[in-house]
C-alpha cells in the first residue's frame, strides 16, 4: 500500500468519524425536540412540582442541552446507552438480544442474496441482450416494483396458510436444529432477499458491462483469452469499486429498513423494538436504536469506499 | 498457397441501432506474402480497421462477416468457430492497438499483460515468457528492460506504452501483426522513436504486417505495399513508391494533394497597422496560487505576442505545451495569473463574465471537437441563431436570412438547417462550429486544433475555407495546431511553444531550415515526409531528443 493510498483511507475514516458525530448530534437534537417533558410523563399527572423538579435534577434534565449531549455521547463511546424510561432496564441489555436477532437475519440474508445477486448480475452482463439477460432484468424490475409487504404477505398466504409447509411466525430464540432454522428463516430471508437483490443485480450488471466495453477487454479477446479469463482477470477487478458500493447500499437496508418484514413475520428484531419504543416514548431506547441504524449504514458505506480506494490501481505505488 | 494471408471478396455487414442493415466492407480482396508489410490507408469510416481485424476472425459489436473468405497461414478464419479463432489469436495473428493507454488493463502490471498470450496458449513457463519479454523490451529500445514490466500502465509514458503493446503482440511469435494506427495518439517527436523501433523489430524477425493508418507519410516509412480504401472498397493497390509517386486513382491523388496544402499568397498585412490583439507577459495555470502568486501547475509561462489586423498567428507545440491554455486565457475562460490581453490597444478583463458584450463579440473561440462543442439536442439553425440574437438582437425573418448567409459562407447546404449535429458528418459539424463563431461578426477567431480531428482531405477543405473567409471578412486568426503543414499554409507568423514558454517566433519561410532554437529544429525535423527513405535518412541530435521529446 502506497503512502497516497494510506493517506486517502485515513482521510476517509476521519470523514466517517465526523459524520458519526454529526449524526449523533442530529439524533439527539430531534429526539429532544419532541414535545412533552419526560419527567412529567414518567411521574404522571398527579405528581407534585417538587417531585418533578427532583426527578429532572436526578436525570440531569435541568442541565444545558449541550452538556446533556456530551454526557450522552460519552456514554455511547463506553457502551452506556442509558436506562429505559419504561421498565428501568439498561438499554444495552434490552437491545443486545434484539440486535443479535437482527444481525442473524441480516447475515443469513446477506449470505444468500449477495452471491446470487453478483452471479446473476455478472452472468447477465456477459450474455447481455440474450433471453437470459432479459428474463433477469424483467424479473428484477418486477421485484423492485412490488412492495415488500405484498411479497411477505403473499409468501405467508401461500406457504403458511395454503401449503402449511412453513410456520407463519418466526421466533428466532426457539431455533435448535438446522432444519428448524431453515423453516423459521425461509420466508423472512426470501422476502428480504427479493427486495435487496434487485438493485445489486442491476448495478453489478451495469458496472461489468461498462468494463466489458473497454479497449483492454477487447485486447484480451484479441489475445485469445477465454470468456471466463476475460471476465475474471480483466473486467471484474476494475468493476470492484462500483459493485462494492451497490452491495453496501443494499445491505444497509437490512438493519433499519426491515420493519415491515419483522412485523409481518413477528420477528423479534431491532426495528420492532424501536417501533415499540416510539409508542411508549422511551427516548433513550429510540436514540440508541437510531444510532445503531446510522452506525451500521456508515460502517457499510465506509467499507465500500475503502474497497474502492484500495482496488484503484492508480493509487498503488 | 504461397501467400501468408489471402482475403477474397470480403463483405462485412453491420446492424445500426435502429435495426437497419448496412454493408461496411464491400468486396475487398488482397494478399500478404510472408515478411511483407501492407498498409491499409483511408479516412475514418473507410473500413480499414474492420478489414484488418477480420484476419483474426473478429468483428466489433453489431458487425459480422457476411461473405467472402479470409485465409491466414492455410486456416480459413472466416469459417472457424469462436473457439478455433481464440486458439489462433495472439499466436498466429496479433494486434497492436491504436491507444495502448486504453488497451492496457489499469489493474495489472505491464509484464503480466505482456506475457498473457504465452500463458493463454501455454507457450512455455512464466520464467521463459519473462525472459522473452525482456529481450523484446530491449529490442524495442525501452528503458530499464529488466524492471519496466513490474510497473503499472499509468506509470510509464505514452510512447513507451505503445512499444510495450508491440512487445505484447510479438511475445507469441506470430506470423502476422496488425498495427492499428499505433502512432496516431503520439507526439511527432515521440512517434519517430516508436516507428524506428517497430521497423527494426519487424525487419529483424521477418514478420508480415498489416499497418492501418490515415497518415500516408507514416505509412510510407514502413509499408511495402499500400491499399487505399474508401467506403469499404479498395480504390487503388500498389507498391509504396508507385502509390506515392504515380497514383492512378483520382482519390489517391486527392489524398496526396491534401497532404501538402498549397500556400495561398495573400497581400501581406500592413505592418504600420496597429495590432488588433496583443498578449503581454501572460502567465496562467491550474491549482492554488503558490508563494510567488502563480498557480502550482503553470501551463502558460510569460508568453507575449502581437496579432496584426488581417493576419494570422500560428501557435505550434506538442501536447501539454500550454497552447490550448493560451487560447482559453485569451478567450477569458481562464483568468491569467499575470499579464494582460489587449484588444485594439485596450486591456480586456481577465474573465469572460467581466467582459462587455462588444468585447466578447470581437474575440470568438472555435474548439477542437465539434462533437462536444455543439449541443446535440439543438438544430443547426438554433445553434447559429442564438449568437445572432445574443450579440445583435436579430430575430424572425432577419435572423433566418442571416442563418442562410452563414451557411452559404461555410458551404453548408441550406437543407441541413433543421438537422441535429448528430446527423451531420465530421466536416459538416466543424463548419457549423465555425459558422457559430462567425455569427458574432468577430475580429479575431481563436482556432484551437480545429482540423486535428478531421480526415486529411476534409481538413484541407476546411483550411481553404478559413482562408477564403479571411479574404472576404478581414478576419484575424490565432491558429493553434500541432500540424506543421496546416500552420505553414495559413499563418503569417508562427510561435513555437514548449513547456508553457514561447521558445521562438518564426516566419513561415523559416520553418524549413530557419529555426534557431533546438526544440523548434527537433519539432520541425520530426514531421514525417512522403519520401519512403525519410525515416532511415533522418539524423537527429540524440542529446536534444533526450532533452525535449516527451517520452
Amino acid at each position: 500500500m502506497s503512502n497516497t493510498m494510506t493517506a486517502m483511507v485515513l482521510h476517509r475514516l476521519w470523514v466517517s468519524f465526523l459524520t458519526f458525530i454529526f449524526v449523533s448530534f442530529v439524533v439527539f437534537a430531534i429526539t429532544n425536540m419532541l414535545p412533552g417533558d419526560i419527567a412529567e410523563i414518567m411521574l404522571g399527572q398527579a405528581a407534585t412540582p417538587e417531585a418533578v423538579a427532583g426527578l429532572r435534577e436526578a436525570m440531569h434534565l435541568d442541565e444545558p442541552a449541550i452538556l446533556r449531549f456530551l454526557r450522552w455521547l460519552g456514554g455511547l463511546f463506553v457502551g452506556d446507552l442509558g436506562t429505559s424510561l419504561v421498565n428501568r432496564l439498561p438499554v444495552s441489555e434490552m437491545i443486545s438480544g434484539r440486535l443479535g436477532n437482527s444481525l442473524k437475519l441480516a447475515a443469513v440474508t446477506t449470505l444468500l442474496s449477495v452471491p446470487v445477486a453478483l452471479l446473476l448480475g455478472i452472468a447477465s452482463a456477459i450474455w447481455r441482450n440474450s433471453w437470459f439477460d432479459r428474463v433477469v432484468s424483467t424479473l428484477s424490475i418486477a421485484v423492485i416494483s412490488v412492495p415488500e409487504f405484498m411479497v411477505a404477505t403473499g409468501a405467508v398466504l401461500v406457504f403458511a396458510v395454503y401449503l402449511q409447509w412453513l410456520p407463519a411466525l418466526s421466533f428466532a430464540n426457539e431455533v435448535t436444529s438446522f432444519t428448524q432454522m431453515l423453516r423459521v428463516y425461509a420466508m423472512p430471508v426470501v422476502a428480504l432477499s427479493f427486495v435487496i437483490s434487485a438493485q445489486m443485480i442491476r448495478m453489478t450488471r451495469a458496472a461489468v458491462i461498462d468494463t466489458l466495453r473497454t479497449p483492454y477487454v477487447e485486447m484480451a479477446l484479441l489475445k485469445g483469452a477465454s470468456r471466463s479469463r476475460i471476465v475474471l482477470r480483466h473486467a471484474l477487478p476494475n468493476a470492484l469499486g462500483p459493485i462494492a458500493n451497490a452491495v453496501a447500499l443494499s445491505l444497509s437496508y437490512l438493519l433499519g429498513g426491515v420493519i415491515i418484514v419483522e412485523t409481518i413475520f413477528n420477528y423479534p428484531g431491532l426495528s420492532k423494538l424501536m417501533l415499540d419504543a416510539v409508542a411508549t416514548r422511551d427516548m433513550p431506547l429510540i436514540q440508541s436504536c437510531a444510532m445503531i441504524f446510522c452506525l451500521s449504514y456508515l460502517l457499510l458505506i465506509t467499507i465500500a469506499d475503502v474497497i474502492a480506494i484500495v482496488s484503484n490501481p492508480r493509487l498503488r505505488k | 498457397m504461397k501467400n501468408l494471408v489471402e482475403v477474397m471478396n470480403l463483405h462485412v455487414g453491420a446492424v445500426t441501432d435502429s435495426g437497419r442493415k448496412v454493408e461496411i466492407i464491400r468486396g475487398i480482396s488482397f494478399s500478404i506474402a510472408p515478411d511483407e508489410i501492407v498498409a491499409l490507408i483511408g479516412e475514418s469510416g473507410s473500413g480499414k480497421t474492420t478489414t484488418a481485424l477480420t484476419l483474426m476472425g473478429y468483428t466489433r459489436d453489431g458487425c459480422a462477416i457476411t461473405g467472402g473468405h479470409v485465409f491466414v497461414d492455410g486456416y480459413e478464419v472466416s469459417a472457424q468457430t469462436e473457439h478455433e479463432r481464440a486458439n489462433l489469436r495472439g499466436k498466429l495473428v496479433s494486434y497492436v492497438p491504436q491507444s495502448a493507454a486504453a488497451a492496457f488493463n489499469p489493474s495489472q502490471t505491464i509484464l503480466t499483460q505482456v506475457i498473457e498470450i504465452a500463458q493463454i496458449h501455454k507457450l512455455g513457463s512464466r520464467d521463459e515468457a519473462r525472459r522473452k519479454a525482456i529481450e523484446l523490451f530491449r529490442a524495442l529500445a525501452l528503458p530499464n528492460p529488466e524492471t519496466i514490466g513490474d510497473r503499472y500502465p499509468h506509470q510509464v509514458s505514452g510512447g513507451q506504452l505503445q512499444r510495450l503493446a508491440a512487445a505484447m503482440a510479438l511475445i507469441g511469435e506470430p506470423k502476422v501483426v496488425i498495427f492499428d494506427e499505433p502512432t496516431t495518439a503520439l507526439d511527432v517527436t515521440t512517434q519517430i522513436e516508436v516507428l524506428r523501433a517497430f521497423k527494426k523489430v519487424m525487419q529483424g524477425k521477418r514478420i508480415a504486417g498489416v499497418y492501418v493508418s490515415h497518415d500516408l507519410a507514416v505509412v510510407a516509412q514502413i509499408a511495402d505495399r499500400i491499399l487505399v480504401l474508401r467506403n469499404g472498397e479498395v480504390q487503388e493497390a500498389g507498391d509504396t513508391r508507385q502509390i506515392l509517386h504515380a497514383p492512378a486513382h483520382p482519390y489517391t491523388k486527392t489524398l496526396i494533394a491534401a497532404y501538402e496544402p498549397v500556400r495561398h499568397d495573400r497581400a501581406a498585412a500592413d505592418s504600420a497597422d496597429a495590432p488588433v490583439l496583443e498578449a503581454r507577459n501572460l502567465s496562467a495555470g491550474y491549482g492554488a496560487p503558490g508563494q510567488d502568486g502563480l498557480p502550482v501547475m503553470l501551463a502558460v509561462n510569460d508568453v507575449s505576442f502581437t496579432l496584426k489586423r488581417g493576419s494570422n498567428l500560428g501557435v505550434i507545440g506538442e501536447s501539454g505545451c500550454g497552447k490550448s491554455t493560451l487560447a482559453r486565457v485569451i478567450a477569458g475562460l481562464l483568468p491569467p495569473a499575470r499579464g494582460e490581453v489587449l484588444f485594439n490597444g485596450k486591456a480586456l478583463p481577465g474573465l469572460a463574465s467581466k467582459r462587455s458584450k462588444e468585447e466578447l463579440r470581437h474575440v470568438q473561440i472555435v474548439f477542437q471537437l465539434a462533437d462536444t462543442a455543439l449541443n446535440p439536442a439543438r438544430s443547426v439553425s438554433d445553434i447559429l441563431g442564438r449568437p445572432l440574437t445574443f450579440y445583435h438582437g436579430t430575430r424572425g425573418a432577419a435572423r433566418n436570412r442571416r442563418i442562410d448567409e452563414l451557411m452559404d459562407m461555410v458551404r453548408l447546404p441550406r437543407a441541413l438547417k433543421n438537422r441535429l449535429p448528430g446527423e451531420l458528418s465530421g466536416g459538416q459539424k466543424q463548419r457549423v462550429n465555425f459558422a457559430r463563431a462567425l455569427a458574432a461578426d468577430p475580429s479575431v477567431v481563436l482556432c484551437d486544433e480545429i482540423t486535428s480531428a478531421l480526415d486529411t482531405v476534409v481538413a484541407a477543405a476546411v483550411t481553404e475555407l478559413l482562408q477564403e473567409l479571411q479574404r472576404e471578412l478581414g478576419l484575424s486568426y490565432i491558429f493553434i495546431s500541432h500540424d506543421l503543414n496546416t500552420v505553414r499554409a495559413i499563418c503569417d507568423e508562427v510561435v513555437v511553444m514548449y513547456g508553457g514558454r514561447k521558445v521562438e517566433q518564426l516566419l513561415p519561410g523559416q520553418l524549413d531550415g530557419g529555426a534557431r532554437h533546438p526544440y523548434s529544429q527537433l519539432l520541425i525535423s520530426s514531421v514525417p515526409q512522403l519520401d519512403p527513405g525519410w525515416l532511415d535518412n533522418l539524423k537527429q541530435n540524440a542529446k536534444i531528443v533526450e532533452q525535449f521529446a516527451h517520452e
